[in-house]
């Protein structure tokens, strides 16, 4: 397939569009393998700034493209100790027999302890708080997994040059999409599109702005 | 371990993958998919126009659901007198109904993390149905004990909140623990299941022909756009999640059964209710699961990606967790005997031979009778016996909570408290009008949503990874079903 420039909109544009910046290249495999050594030989040819986007994560894919661990986990440990932090607190506070007060909110009484003396077990009996601060930790920590991973990918994203591309919506699919960026000191519509061609491309796209 | 070969062709797939030899069996997903197909088969589902079928159940749940919302308007207008809860069997069905369908709840989460932690790859085509049993289940849990507070408007006096009233909630309460277990337990389902929903709901976006489902799929995808950088966290955040679910799952049934174990009460108070329950819960999930997985994949097309393979393999769960469940029965009449506990003696003299002996009977014979059948090949590889089994499970594990309720409570220590229990129609209702909540969501996931993991089933087929063998040529164990991406020989080598 020869080498194919896409202007997205003009179907059902009636003006001529302004013209747009360059934002990048996309070129379309149908082999994880080959899409596997694409991105190897991108990375030995200098190149940084690309990605592939796949429709599941492939195995071996991280170190070809170079992608750094992730921080995500430590986010976890700082949310789930947080949990466990706050149902300590929460248990031992509201159950003991101390006279404390913390100012409550506006026209509300303070909030103090609120001591039950059941059976006449002590009011501090920690292993009985275990289960909360045990579901609060795992909560917290869940929450950190979820939306720390969401915020760190940059999700919810509205908008993205690529989802333009009819070719893109493959990438969730059975299409493997290797995307470049024109940021990329390497990046030059023919040498890149040549390269990437040389590795299996099915065809390479010019994405606009 | 047969020799490498330089050829990418595949050895030839036996259509049986339910054979005991793994280097025999074929893989995971059959029919021959690949990646597209495989989209199409599932997405399908969702693109299609409803078929009557479909329209006909969505009218049935809808019905039962809506029965079930004047059940709560005539019990929230009347007081809880409308259900045969008395003193001193207060808890009455809907504590039965709570334990029964959290219960349910526990295979999902079993499925899509102890599974996933064990590197159980045939979970992939099942994890997202029984996630989406899951939080449905829990839903249903959920209601009852919210409902049974005697004032439901005040339900929210369970949480530790500041208050006019100076007080906090008793936080050594196993009752207490409870909301906080079932309400982690539902919030971190939910989550989970949408997590990994996420890749999926951008495939249907991206599939998506009318406005409707681009914007809906859109939003719902948050725009997911399956960038390796975002694989990577996801699969990290996915690992952690299920690392976290673990623990949670096992902590929520037994806190459910710290609710009847740190109670004085006779047959109630054991250590081994923790467990007990853990295991039943299971059992009944599992049987949930075979129940709903059975019907669908015939009717939606999906014997090729949920196969015979996945059934049975959930029947062998089933049978398992269902002889620890009987093991847990006949060692706690053991322990009443050996305890010399006059009390304790009674309440298991009196379970299969007192008030209540046509639940004991009914729970004794579903539970640890009938499943006995799957340990034959031939009825696990029946859709009449499998289900035969899972259907008995589903009966049986209701009769057991019954039992555990109903034979306590009412005949405690003092005879002349003692009192029988008997459910009126409202009680009856509430039961059945439950499964309508459930239906509803169930049949809504099943025609709206992606109903198998589709990002996670393409990670275990052959197309799936990169190949591995000589000069980027597929491995002859890349078409077998234990194929371990991770675990490769030598180039050239053989193991």
């Amino acid at each position: 397939m020869t080498q194919a420039t896409v202007y997205p909109d003009s179907h059902h544009d009636t003006e001529p569009d302004e013209p747009r910046a360059l934002w990048g290249m996309l070129a379309e495999f149908d082999d994880v393998t080959e899409v596997v050594h694409a991105a190897r030989a991108m990375r030995d040819a200098g190149y940084r700034r690309f990605d592939v986007h796949s429709p599941f994560p492939i195995h071996g894919i991280d170190g070809a493209i170079g992608i750094r661990p992730t921080i995500l986990p430590w986010i976890v440990l700082a949310m789930g100790l947080t949990g466990m932090t706050i149902g300590f607190a929460l248990t031992m506070f509201t159950m003991g027999d101390f006279a404390l007060a913390i100012p409550g909110p506006p026209g509300a009484p303070p909030l103090e302890p609120y001591p039950y003396l059941i059976s006449g077990k002590p009011h501090l009996s920690i292993p009985a708080f275990i289960p909360v601060i045990f579901e609060l930790t795992i909560l917290l920590s869940a929450f950190g997994a979820v939306f720390g991973m969401f915020l760190l990918n940059k999700l919810p994203l509205l908008y993205h040059p690529l989802f333009q591309h009819e070719t893109f919506k493959r990438a969730t699919d059975d299409r493997f999409i290797l995307v470049v960026e024109s940021r990329d000191r390497h990046f030059d519509p023919e040498k890149t599109a040549a390269l990437l061609k040389k590795q299996g491309a099915l065809c390479t796209e010019e994405v606009l702005y | 371990m047969a020799t490498l070969t330089t050829q990418p062709e595949p050895p030839t797939p036996a259509v049986d993958n339910t054979h005991d030899d793994p280097r025999s069996r074929a893989t995971l997903v059959l029919g021959g998919l690949n990646l597209t197909t495989l989209t199409d088969r599932v997405t399908g589902i969702a693109m299609s126009r409803p078929q009557l079928w479909w329209l006909a159940a969505i009218s049935i749940s809808l019905s039962l659901l809506g029965y079930l919302g004047l059940m709560i308007g005539y019990l929230v207008v009347t007081g809880p007198g409308v259900w045969g809860n008395n003193q001193p069997v207060a808890w009455g069905f809907p504590i039965v109904n709570f334990v029964f369908w959290v219960g349910i709840g526990h295979a999902g989460t079993l499925i899509s993390a102890i599974l996933f932690l064990f590197r159980q790859n045939w979970r992939t085509s099942i994890n997202r149905f029984a996630e989406a049993m899951t939080i449905f289940a829990v839903m249903c849990a959920g209601l009852f004990p919210g409902i049974h507070v005697g004032r439901p408007w005040l339900a929210f006096w369970l949480f530790p909140y500041p208050n006019q009233m100076a007080m906090w909630p008793q936080f050594r309460s196993p009752l207490l623990w409870d909301v906080f277990a079932v309400g982690t337990y539902a919030t971190v389902s939910a989550l989970f299941w949408y997590t990994g929903m996420v890749p999926d709901l951008a495939t249907l976006r991206d599939r998506s022909k009318n406005m409707i489902g681009k914007v809906g799929y859109g939003i719902a995808s948050l725009g997911w756009n399956g960038s390796s950088r975002h694989w990577h966290r996801f699969e990290k955040a996915y690992l952690l999640l299920a690392a976290l679910a673990t623990p949670l799952v096992l902590s929520v049934h037994s806190v459910v059964s710290f609710d009847f174990a740190v109670s004085q009460l006779p047959g109630w108070t054991t250590t081994i209710f923790p467990p007990y329950f853990v295991a039943g819960a299971i059992y009944g999930g599992f049987a949930m699961v075979i129940t709903l997985a059975v019907p669908c994949r015939k009717i939606f097309g999906l014997e090729d990606i949920i196969t015979w393979r996945h059934i049975e393999n959930c029947a062998k769960v089933m049978l398992g967790t269902g002889m620890i469940v009987c093991y847990a029965y006949s060692i706690e009449f053991f322990t009443a005997w050996y305890s010399g506990h006059h009390y304790e003696q009674f309440t298991f003299f009196n379970r299969p031979m007192g008030n209540y002996m046509a639940g004991f009977w009914a729970m004794t014979i579903c539970n640890c009778v009938i499943p006995q059948i799957l340990w034959f090949r031939r009825v696990r590889k029946s859709w009449v016996g499998v289900m035969i089994a899972a259907m008995a499970v589903n009966i049986g594990m209701w009769f057991e909570r019954f039992v555990i309720v109903m034979t306590s409570l009412s005949r405690d220590f003092l005879p002349s408290s003692w009192a029988q229990f008997s459910p009126t129609w409202v009680d009856i209702s509430m039961l059945v009008g439950s499964f309508g909540l459930f239906f509803t969501f169930f049949l809504l996931f099943l025609k709206f949503l992606p109903t198998i993991a589709m990002a996670e089933v393409k990670t275990v087929m052959p197309q799936g990874h990169p190949h591995t063998g000589p000069g980027g040529t597929m491995r002859p164990d890349e078409m077998s079903t234990d194929y371990r991406p991770d675990e490769q020989p030598e180039h050239g080598g053989t193991h």
